[in-house]
């Protein structure tokens, strides 16, 4: 290396800090500077692409460990306090023993740290030596380096299966289209491959790729983390641009799959990548506890302040009082005494060293290890665990547990987390006819019945866990970083393998008299321009569904290496069922389960045998085994629904590429589409459309799907205006069809088509390809680009996909209700079919009040408001009323949710939305769901709790205090972002019922408990005060004082905050009221805090003077008097949490005799060896003494049980005078189960727990209200008062 | 195969154990009316026992308090509390009505004295009281400000030792008006440990070399070495009244014993009569209105004469007894169905 003046290298840091912070990049080629020296290199200012995530060097690890300690209040306060006690005027023990306890603790959390640092070194370490194939010039190939290797502007040539060292510009694949398939399961968690393209025009020759004659410039922006845009152009030398987007880009940690090779030019490396934008670390979340403990330590502070000023005052007047010098005053070397003002003032300062535990320390060390310990517990229930995807709940935040025991308003997302999201094909509606399909909705609860036949596991998600969990014992990953990734990615590869597979989704029985039509409009219009043609093309054709070969598919599992071990035999095996077993029939086998049945299953769809119920259908014409291994694999499960739907009426969908679709049609021929342009779906324009060039006919054709609300507005001419003119009521039969299918609870798709002529696609190409090379404002424009085509569209149909509830969703609904919390469900769904699950999943009952708001301007949604306010308010204030619970539900669609919101009427909308049990919207986007949460949190001061799981809740999972993500079948964003994550709905219900109350009831009471623990314990030091001049003597020695503190009773109530057990488990499930106690300021609120208080001081009064009355006027020296009192404060101490410890285990005793031994153990074995070891104290035999004096004895007995009698008697007087929702649990709990169950029932009627079954409601319409809302009799029939711009319903009673 | 899938399948399965399910067996008690009568009923009644037998004690305890701080004029040692006056003898004079029982503990007593004094307490050295000589040079700074007294060390150092009682008493009983010494036994009166163990002296014969260019503590009359004239192993840092001193007391009002009466005529106690005390009044406390006494004890198994822990127990004794009374009550009217 040359020497390079210090000058010319702060120069080269200032050009790279500017580089690297300009709006835009230019990169190129490193080849051509190949061997020069770095200060040549025209990329040098970009980061390289070695990683380092550790924080701490090991040089550097005390200071900088330090420093990150001190960001923490309470360190800073004690190393303050252990500082102070070095000034020789205040200290008030040996300086040296004050440090020990914070020095403790600190290094305790230094060890930690220091061990996760280390762990993240190693995982860093593995990564950078990861193998890469790097473009050399001099070797003219692709030569071998490490990750840490690769530069911006280097050629990196990735085969398949190997994972993608930095962000690559797709430049060259070996796929003849030029197309890559990736996973990016590590990213996103999602499996399904996703095809990128390699950048046009770039290969001189098409089949090898020279990287040195690549002489284009790249220039791209700015590195951000958003995996989903990318924006860039590639500039040739001849100034032509090419614009290229995220579908070019190959994204650090995808792996290649299916294809060969990829070679693809370095854009960001290092932690430029979006990979590594996108860690961010564990989340970090108070809960609403911990703020209240916050308070309570400033209050402590507030008393610890209040007690030293009463120890300084009463030193002054004790130096006033004291006429002359006595010998026990120690003046100064010269003699000299401070004046008494003076003095009292340094007495400040020795009492706050002196009472300091009064502020707990290990609070905060304990509150850690006890949410350790309650997570632990949390991952290892059974209950939580899903053996379908053999996945556990996941605790992603850990410091919440307790947030969920007070939850106390459930924000919910429809799809995929209240219903399965396996979307089923369920009927259609062509040309305005509808086609019921009743054979496949027998099938369908067919199916249902034999739900556990549907367990589809297949032998490869056997392999990827373990291929999985060796990855994982292999590499000592850190948690932080990789943990979550690759439990994410075990979970996801294995609902994917299955996702779209299972018999259920894949086979649809067809409707007879639709076949009848195709084959009728085959045989007439040879399938050219027939709207039931069409209407399937549509369906095969406008999607982003990927084609893969089942072979192909499973080697991209294996990923071979991981898993050589296990991988052959079970590859083998599946290979050879698959072989042999095209004539394995579902169900024939019924009895069959676990693996083989999976296999089976899978090698059914594999070779397309169709099982019993497709005997019946006439499409055997085509061959099975040609048609054979075609494995759909879709983002959207809709997607794959209806693909397979188009199948089973002989349209499939053999191949995609960038360039063109290739679909076989019924009779046989395989039409190959050439794809012009795919406008992909966003959640603004709620439809996507693929843009094709009709193969026979050469017109261009576009196909459009979407919401029927988005499509319905864009409809031109109808379809065919030459037929007759019956047909043209099209539009309106369909939108007759749709509402039924959505009253059936169907999810809705439009179907449309548009022929664009040869001159409108040219002008709009031009647009289209100015929209794409542009950087700024790139969206706006493709939007734009997009909604310009769409337009004019001529319905052909609609789609009603069934979204199956999960299991046991009304029990859970209903449960969580009558634990207090409401529950709101958020969904983009139609009005109709959100009402029809809410009915299905029991968030509404028959019988219920439902108002219905929907309005278009805000002077009828105001009137709207303030009238159903009225309403409902005088409803509640009916006396009649008092005693059934609200049942008034409320439902809101999207457009008038954006004005309920809006800043003046958001109050009266909460008015109304907090007076109703539960609240429906529909139609909402991502956005509204974190406003509504948001909403409801900060202006009701309530728990909120969002649950979804996908892309859309993203949002309002973060918004709320605990995000629960559903680690379902679209993909993994949710999950990512949540706090817990879930694979059921169901398991909410424990979850929130027993964990959350569990965790939250025994946080409370420990903390609760560590408050009083110091503070009864410093109030003995406190007492003596008044005996010893307020001079800030301990009667007991420091030493023992810390071990008091830090080990006799440390571990008692970590064990209680991690064990204790009020209700069991049954009892909680069983009386989902018990969960209310939680709820609000739970158990831990202003008053339990300060009744703890008190009796902490009444205690120490008593435990000091019992003593001080019994050795009065004795000759007791100090220690000797201290050591009852430390005795006895240990055994009250202790046996205040016997009192609140509701149920003894093993542990629990091992613990409590063991803090008991300990203490007598390490006290006289202190006793007996220190001699001289911490003058000026010397409790040298002085417990050995005390013990053998009855007296000691006597004295211990009595301040103990004067000390606990009250509280004891108080809990005694009231578990039987007036005993807590709890405590009678508890007594039920005692009991025989079926007596236990009888009582439950009888109890819960009584508690008016039943309120879901009780007889509709007995008011009778208002009058008032009939002019503008209608309260009906009888679900169903819902009646609308549609207005010109306002629809009020009211569905009731 | 099969079973190698199985596992496979429910790799992530968690144990299914008690433990990690929170399904350890567990005693869950029950803090109900019902279940506690038995125990308030017994507690009482044992507490009660014990305040009997306390109170019983402390009755039997025989104690003789006299104040001799001379504050009153009347009292004989009103004199003494006049300054400038040293070597102050004054005779206190008292009767003893029945026999006080041997054998008989004679302490003084000291009240609002701080000997709990943080700053106080922390005033001596630990290693010149072990007999280290080398700490006789240089006294361990926290005896400030009794480190050094004309530039010369101070041995034993500190504000402790400075401040050591140093009153002295004689007790005479009057038998036919002539007065005949009661003989005190000095030996043993401090801990055995402290005696043995925390203290010794230098290993010097005789002991006053170790003391060599050390100065004994400014409001001592005699150093060290020569605390006891009579027994020459009681001298240094294990005398037994500096060791007594030593031992800091809990409480600001308080008694150290001074010596026991076992010896010749008194082994059994002090025969009923006339006794007179005579004390060499040194220690001053007026000027902290402080007060000085002597106290006659005997003692039994608890120590000296307290009636606070009998009568403590006899009461919590009888509130269990009166509470399981009420819980009875209690249980009758509020008892769970389930409780029968």
């Amino acid at each position: 290396m040359t020497w390079r003046s210090p000058l010319a290298l702060l120069r080269d840091a200032v050009l790279s800090q500017k580089a690297r912070e300009k709006e835009l990049r230019s990169l190129v080629s490193n080849l051509p500077f190949e061997g020069l020296g770095k200060s040549k290199q025209p990329n040098r200012f970009f980061k390289p692409n070695a990683i380092k995530t550790n924080k701490y060097t090991p040089l550097f690890f005390i200071p900088m460990n330090l420093y990150e300690q001190f960001h923490r209040l309470a360190n800073v306060y004690f190393v303050g306090l252990a500082i102070l006690n070095f000034i020789p005027v205040v200290n008030a023990f040996q300086p040296e023993v004050a440090l020990i306890p914070i020095c403790v603790i600190m290094f305790l959390t230094a060890l930690k740290d220091g061990w996760e640092d280390f762990r993240r070194y190693q995982s860093d370490k593995k990564l950078n030596n990861m193998p890469c194939l790097i473009y050399s010039r001099t070797a003219k190939h692709y030569i071998e380096r490490r990750w840490k290797d690769v530069r911006v502007g280097d050629f990196v040539k990735v085969v398949c299966n190997e994972t993608v060292p930095a962000d690559l510009l797709l430049l060259h694949t070996s796929d003849p289209n030029n197309v890559c398939h990736i996973e990016t399961s590590n990213l996103d968690g999602e499996t399904n491959l996703k095809q990128r393209n390699a950048l046009p025009g770039l290969c001189t020759s098409n089949d090898v790729f020279e990287p040195e004659s690549f002489n284009c410039t790249v220039v791209c922006e700015k590195p951000n983390n958003n995996l989903n845009h990318f924006k860039c152009f590639v500039e040739k030398p001849d100034k032509e641009k090419t614009g290229a987007g995220i579908e070019s880009l190959l994204l650090r940690g995808c792996t290649v799959r299916n294809t060969e090779h990829a070679i693809g030019f370095v854009v960001y490396a290092g932690h430029e990548t979006k990979s590594m934008l996108n860690n961010n670390g564990p989340r970090y979340k108070r809960s609403k506890l911990e703020r209240r403990l916050n308070v309570d330590v400033f209050f402590c502070v507030l008393l610890l302040f209040i007690m030293c000023l009463i120890g300084s005052l009463g030193h002054y007047l004790w130096l006033k009082n004291l006429s002359d010098v006595p010998s026990f005053l120690v003046s100064d070397s010269k003699g000299h005494l401070d004046s008494p003002s003076l003095s009292s003032f340094y007495m400040f300062f020795t009492m706050i060293i002196l009472l300091q535990i009064l502020i707990p320390i290990s609070l905060y060390v304990s509150v850690e290890l006890v949410k350790i310990g309650q997570i632990f517990f949390i991952l290892t229930d059974v209950d939580l665990y899903d053996e379908e995807t053999d996945s556990q709940v996941q605790c992603r935040s850990l410091n919440i547990t307790e947030d969920l025991g007070q939850i106390e308003y459930i924000f919910s997302d429809k799809t995929g987390t209240l219903t399965e999201n396996k979307m089923v094909f369920r009927r259609c509606s062509i040309m305005g006819k509808d086609y019921p399909h009743k054979e496949n909705a027998n099938r369908l609860a067919l199916l249902e019945e034999t739900e556990s036949e549907e367990n589809v596991i297949f032998s490869q998600s056997t392999l990827s866990s373990q291929a999985s969990r060796y990855d994982e014992d292999s590499s000592p990953v850190d948690t932080h970083r990789h943990g979550s990734r690759h439990r994410s990615k075990m979970a996801v590869n294995r609902q994917s393998s299955m996702a779209f597979s299972s018999p259920l989704e894949t086979q649809v029985i067809p409707d007879e008299k639709l076949l009848q039509q195709i084959s009728r409009s085959e045989r007439s219009s040879s399938g050219i321009s027939d709207p039931y043609m069409d209407f399937f093309l549509a369906l095969a054709i406008c999607n982003s569904v990927v084609v893969s070969m089942a072979t192909t598919q499973r080697q991209r599992v294996s990923s071979p290496s991981h898993s050589h071990k296990t991988n052959n035999p079970l590859e083998s095996f599946s290979v050879l069922v698959k072989r042999t077993g095209s004539f394995w029939k579902v169900f024939d086998s019924p009895k069959q389960n676990g693996s083989s049945t999976s296999a089976h299953k899978r090698s059914d769809d594999a070779n397309g045998v169709q099982p019993r119920a497709l005997d019946t259908v006439t499409l055997s014409a085509r061959p099975a085994a040609a048609s054979g291994d075609v494995c759909y694999e879709a983002e959207s499960p809709d997607e794959a629904a209806l693909v397979y739907a188009a199948k089973t009426y002989g349209f499939t969908l053999l191949a995609r590429t960038p360039n063109s679709v290739t679909v076989r049609v019924p009779s046989g021929e395989e039409l190959v589409f050439e794809v012009l342009d795919t406008l992909a779906f966003d959640s603004n324009r709620k439809r996507m459309s693929v843009l094709v060039r009709h193969p026979i006919t050469g017109e261009y054709v576009l196909y459009t799907k979407g919401a029927d609300y988005a499509i319905m507005e864009l409809l031109g001419t109808p379809y065919a205006e030459h037929l007759s003119g019956q047909q043209k009521k099209i539009a309106a039969d369909t939108q007759y069809h749709l509402d039924c299918y959505a009253k059936d609870g169907l999810r809705t798709l439009c179907i449309t088509k548009k022929i664009v002529s040869s001159r409108e696609y040219q002008s709009w190409l031009a647009d289209r390809k100015r929209a794409l090379a542009a950087i700024d404002g790139r969206e706006e424009l493709m939007m734009a680009s997009a909604v310009q085509l769409e337009t004019e569209l001529t319905l052909l149909g609609a789609t009603g996909i069934e979204d199956r509830l999960q299991e046991s969703v009304p029990d859970t609904i209903t449960a969580l209700r009558e634990a207090g919390i409401k529950v709101w469900v958020l969904t983009g769904d139609k009005p109709e079919t959100a009402l029809n699950i809410g009915y299905a999943c029991r968030l509404m009952e028959e019988g219920d009040l439902v108002i219905n708001m929907s309005c278009k301007n805000k002077v009828t949604c105001v009137s709207i408001l303030d009238c159903t306010l009225e309403e409902v308010r005088r409803y509640h204030e009916d006396p009649r009323n008092v005693d059934t619970t609200q049942k008034i539900s409320l439902m809101i669609d999207g457009d008038t949710l954006a004005i309920a919101l809006s800043p003046d009427l958001q109050d009266r909308f909460l008015d109304l939305a907090k007076r109703c049990r539960s609240v429906l919207c529909c139609r909402v986007t991502p956005l509204q769901k974190s406003r509504v949460v948001k909403l409801v949190r900060d202006k009701l001061k309530v728990m909120t709790l969002a649950v979804g799981d996908g892309a859309n809740d993203v949002n309002m999972i973060q918004v709320a205090d605990v995000g629960i993500g559903i680690s379902g079948q679209e993909g993994m964003q949710a999950v990512m972002a949540s706090d817990f994550a879930i694979t059921r709905f169901k398991h909410l219900k424990k979850l929130l019922l027993v964990h959350g109350h569990w965790c939250h009831t025994r946080l409370a009471n420990m903390i609760i408990y560590f408050f009083y623990k110091n503070a009864a314990y410093v109030n003995l030091l406190f007492w003596y005060q008044f005996y010893c001049g307020f001079s800030g003597t301990a009667m007991i020695d420091y030493w023992l004082m810390i071990f008091f503190n830090l080990f006799f009773t440390s571990t008692p109530p970590i064990m209680f905050g991690i064990m204790d057990k009020d209700v069991s488990a049954e009892m909680l499930m069983g009386v989902p009221e018990l969960y209310r106690t939680g709820q609000g300021s739970g158990e831990y609120n202003f008053r339990t805090f300060w009744i703890s208080m008190l009796d902490a001081f009444y205690q120490s009064l008593v435990c000091f003077f019992v003593p001080y009355l019994a050795y009065q006027g004795s000759d007791v020296d100090i220690f000797t008097f201290g050591t009852p009192l430390n005795t006895s404060s240990l055994f009250i101490i202790l046996l205040h949490l016997g009192i609140e410890i509701k149920s003894w285990t093993v542990v629990h005793w091992i613990i409590m005799l063991g803090s008991v031994a300990l203490y007598f153990i390490v006290t006289l074995a202190y006793s007996a060896i220190c001699v001289t070891c911490n003058p000026p104290s010397n409790p040298y035999w002085i417990l050995q003494n005390q013990m053998a004096d009855p007296m000691f004895y006597l004295i211990c007995i009595i301040s103990t049980v004067v000390a606990l009698l009250p509280r004891y008697t108080f809990y005694v007087l009231k578990n039987s005078i007036a005993p807590s929702p709890l405590i009678q649990a508890k007594h039920l709990d005692r009991m025989e189960p079926s007596v236990r169950d009888m009582w439950m029932k009888e109890w819960r009627s009584l508690r008016g727990g039943t309120e879901v079954k009780e007889s509709r409601l007995s008011t009778p319409p208002s009058p008032t209200l009939e002019t503008s809302v209608d309260f009906y009799p009888g679900f169903g029939d819902a009646a609308s008062f549609v207005g010109e711009d306002m629809s009020l319903n009211v569905i009731g009673d | 195969m099969t079973t190698m899938k199985e596992e496979g399948n429910y790799a992530n399965r968690p144990s299914n154990t008690a433990f990690t399910q929170q399904r350890l067996p567990a005693w869950q008690p029950m803090l109900s009316a019902g279940v506690v009568i038995p125990g308030f009923l017994l507690i009482g009644l044992a507490f009660i026992g014990i305040g009997v037998g306390l109170l019983i004690t402390s009755r039997s305890i025989q104690v003789l308090e006299l104040d001799y701080t001379g504050t009153e004029t009347s009292s004989p040692c009103y004199q003494c509390t006049m300054s400038n006056q040293s070597n102050c003898v004054c005779k206190l004079s008292f009767s003893i009505g029945t026999l006080f029982k041997g054998p008989v503990f004679f302490y003084y007593g000291l009240t609002n004295y701080f000997q709990n004094q943080r700053k106080y307490g922390v005033s001596k050295d630990f290693n010149q009281l072990i007999g280290d000589v080398s700490y006789f040079k240089s006294p361990s700074s926290d005896c400030q400000p009794y480190q050094r007294v004309n530039g010369k060390p101070i041995v034993p150092c500190g504000a402790i030792a400075n401040s050591m009682f140093n009153d002295t008493f004689k007790l005479y009983q009057i038998i036919n008006g002539k007065e005949e010494l009661v003989p005190f036994d000095g030996k043993g009166i401090a801990w055995w440990t402290d005696y043995n163990i925390k203290y010794r002296n230098p290993d010097y014969t005789p002991l006053k070399n170790a003391f060599n260019d050390t100065e004994k503590p400014v409001f001592w009359t005699k150093p060290a070495y020569e605390l006891d004239t009579s027994d020459a192993s009681n001298n240094g840092f294990i005398n037994q009244d500096f060791l007594v001193w030593m031992r800091r007391a809990a409480l600001p009002n308080f008694r150290k014993l001074y010596r026991r009466i076992t010896e010749g005529n008194y082994k059994d106690g002090l025969p009923a009569g006339n006794y007179s005390l005579e004390i060499s009044y040194n220690y001053p406390v007026i000027s902290f209105e402080g007060t000085k006494k002597v106290t006659f004890s005997n003692v039994s198994w608890m120590g000296g004469q307290n009636e606070f822990l009998g009568i403590a127990y006899l009461v919590i004794g009888s509130m269990c007894v009166v509470m399981s009374v009420v819980m009875l009550i209690v249980y009758a009217k509020f008892r769970f169905p389930e409780e029968d």
